[in-house]
């Protein structure tokens, strides 16, 4: 059981085109920040936005606007869980995992529905009405009530961002092994870096619509594509052209990084290997530039100083090195980063 | 704040006036007298036989115009809640050149069916039906706009079609509306005068609804009059008090 899918949406000036193939059995994140069109994505696979495309899932097709065609949602078989649960107010937990059973027109429906809340120890929750519930609970019960109809493609839409922080990481642990005992296919659409590499296999980076870049976590934050991505990595991303062993970046700068390579390149600099200094500093880094502290935030044991030059850096050093160098937003400092501290990779 | 008090005593002036003119001591024989039970009966049936027309009729109409986008649904609004506005005489006269004998819908029945709507217990319902379905289509209307679409997504996603959906998930969601748009409508059934005297007429036991019969009764037996008045008068009250902030909101 496969998901392939060629979705475009063209809405209000908003233009989302995406390819996504996914294996069953396996979770995919699709993750980006607020308005890159995840949750149309989300909606579009679901048959709840007409889209331009083919969709198929296991073989049989969903949508192929070339031939007309166009499964309705309710026989599509896909499971969606919303943000914030959206289980029916006016039916019980109970009737709502039953729901969807009985639409099915299963006859033992209810018996099928308290079973999924016996095993996920909401036995005792069946004949409250959805309000009683706290948050984590009703984010689980809308869980069960998908989960129940055993979809063959299961839509996740952030479903962990509604829920305070305290409680996610437990509902995370149990989305997560509801995730593994579930045979079809798994979509998650999330902005949280921390639920997508949590619960997903492979990561799909959505900006504007497209897919800037995809792969395991590892790999997506190993070489950033984006800034949403390399703010997630916490790492600085430059693009420009590479000249064999400096790259030429916008604004015109100039780093040296030894094999560049030709054409146009991202280089990624941790920023631990940003040095910072009062004065200029002799020997041998060959990246040296100029520059005014904007702004100094506290990362665990490290401090993060954005430095505005002509390259602009996130640097990472200790609290000491802060008062050594007396470090506050205006400060002027040199900035120096050693060449084969820059990874290079084509864009 | 003068102004406001005389505002406030416009509207409580009459209706001191209605309760202390009452004949309290003649209330029971009123109320239990022939003519009166007759036309509350009538009143009763005729207001709970609108409001049930008007919930078959007005939900589904309620449940396309919310579906409605543009120009179609700025005209059918305006058709629906036409009603409301309609000075209720000019109401019955147009149901009577419709209905009537000589009408548009009614010359065909009358010649085809012999059927003769105008002046019977049918006309005074129609007319009810006619002047407070608005009500409740606006009510049902308004529920629907702000109930959360997700709810009826989520049904679909579980495999609900169109029936369910509807079924199980709008139309419990959409009883608080249905409830007060049905009180709303049934209040203003009741009420009802200009376009039933018009349409129906003013035959006891028939078409003579509480306001018809209080406006008749005017004339000859004011203290009749009164003691309907304050009949109307109190079941108003009571569906304010019912609804209370609910009776606006719904609008």
């Amino acid at each position: 059981m496969t998901l392939k899918a060629r979705v475009k949406v063209i809405r209000d000036g908003f233009a989302l085109d995406v390819q996504l193939d996914i294996d069953q059995g396996e979770t995919v994140a699709v993750l980006g920040p607020n308005g890159a069109g995840k949750t149309t994505l989300l909606r579009a696979l679901a048959g709840l936005l007409p889209v331009e495309g083919r969709v198929e899932l296991a073989g049989e097709v969903l949508e192929d606007s070339a031939l007309h065609l166009r499964v309705p949602t309710e026989e599509r078989h896909v499971g969606l869980v919303f943000q914030d649960h959206v289980l029916f107010p006016h039916l019980s937990v109970l009737d709502n995992v039953a729901f969807g059973l009985q639409a099915q027109h299963r006859p033992d429906a209810r018996r099928i529905a308290s079973r999924w809340l016996e095993r996920a120890g909401l036995g005792d929750k069946a004949s409250s009405m959805p309000r009683e519930l706290s948050g984590g609970q009703a984010q689980r019960v809308a869980l069960l009530r998908t989960l129940a109809t055993e979809p063959r493609l299961l839509l996740l839409d952030e479903p962990l961002s509604a829920l305070d922080v305290t409680i996610r990481a437990e509902v995370r642990r149990e989305l997560s092994s509801q995730l593994s005992s579930f045979g079809g296919v798994r979509l998650l659409v999330t902005h949280d870096p921390l639920e997508a590499i949590a619960l997903a296999d492979r990561l799909v980076v959505l900006e504007n619509g497209c897919v800037v870049q995809s792969g395991t976590p590892e790999e997506v934050t190993a070489r950033p594509r984006s800034r949403f991505v390399a703010d997630l990595a916490g790492v600085n991303l430059l693009r420009g052209k590479a000249h064999g062993d400096h790259i030429e970046i916008a604004g015109g700068a100039s780093v040296a990084a030894p094999d560049a390579g030709q054409g146009d390149v991202f280089a990624v600099i941790h920023p631990r290997a940003v040095a910072l200094y009062l004065a200029r500093p002799e020997g041998t880094p060959r990246n040296v530039w100029q520059g005014v502290t904007e702004g100094i935030d506290l990362h665990g044991e490290r401090v993060r100083v954005r430095v505005k030059s002509a390259v602009p850096l996130v640097a990472e050093v200790t609290p000491a090195a802060v008062r050594e160098l007396r470090l506050h937003a205006g400060a002027s400092v040199w900035v120096a980063v050693k060449a084969t501290e820059i990874s290079v990779y084509p864009a | 704040m003068a102004l406001a008090g005389l505002g406030l005593l416009f509207f409580l002036l009459p209706l001191a006036g209605l309760i202390v003119r009452a004949p309290w001591n003649q209330a029971v024989g009123a109320i239990t007298s022939p003519e009166t039970a007759t036309a509350l009966e009538l009143s009763l049936f005729c207001s709970l036989a609108a409001t049930a027309i008007a919930l078959v009729l007005g939900i589904p109409l309620a449940l396309v115009l919310s579906r409605t986008t543009g120009n179609l649904r700025r005209l059918m609004r305006a058709l629906t809640t036409l009603p409301m506005v309609l000075p209720p005489v000019v109401g019955g006269v147009a149901l009577l050149l419709a209905f009537g004998r000589r009408g548009l819908v009614g010359s065909f029945l009358y010649q085809a069916f012999g059927i003769q709507i105008p002046f019977t217990t049918a006309a005074a319902v129609m007319a009810e039906t006619f002047v407070a379905m608005p009500f409740l289509v606006i009510a049902v209307e308004g529920g629907l706009r702000s109930l959360d679409p997700r709810y009826e997504e989520a049904a679909r996603a579980l495999g609900a079609r169109g029936w369910m959906v509807f079924a199980r998930v709008t139309l419990p969601l959409l009883r608080p509306a249905i409830f007060s748009g049905a009180v709303l409508c049934w209040a203003r059934a009741l009420g009802e005068f200009g376009a039933t005297i018009t349409f129906a007429g003013n035959f006891p036991g028939r078409t003579q609804t509480i306001p018809v019969a209080v406006y008749v009764a005017l004339e000859t037996r004011p203290d009749s009059a009164i003691i309907l008045s304050l009949i109307l008068l109190a079941v108003s009250l009571a569906i304010l008090v019912g609804m209370r902030d609910r009776w606006l909101g719904a609008l």
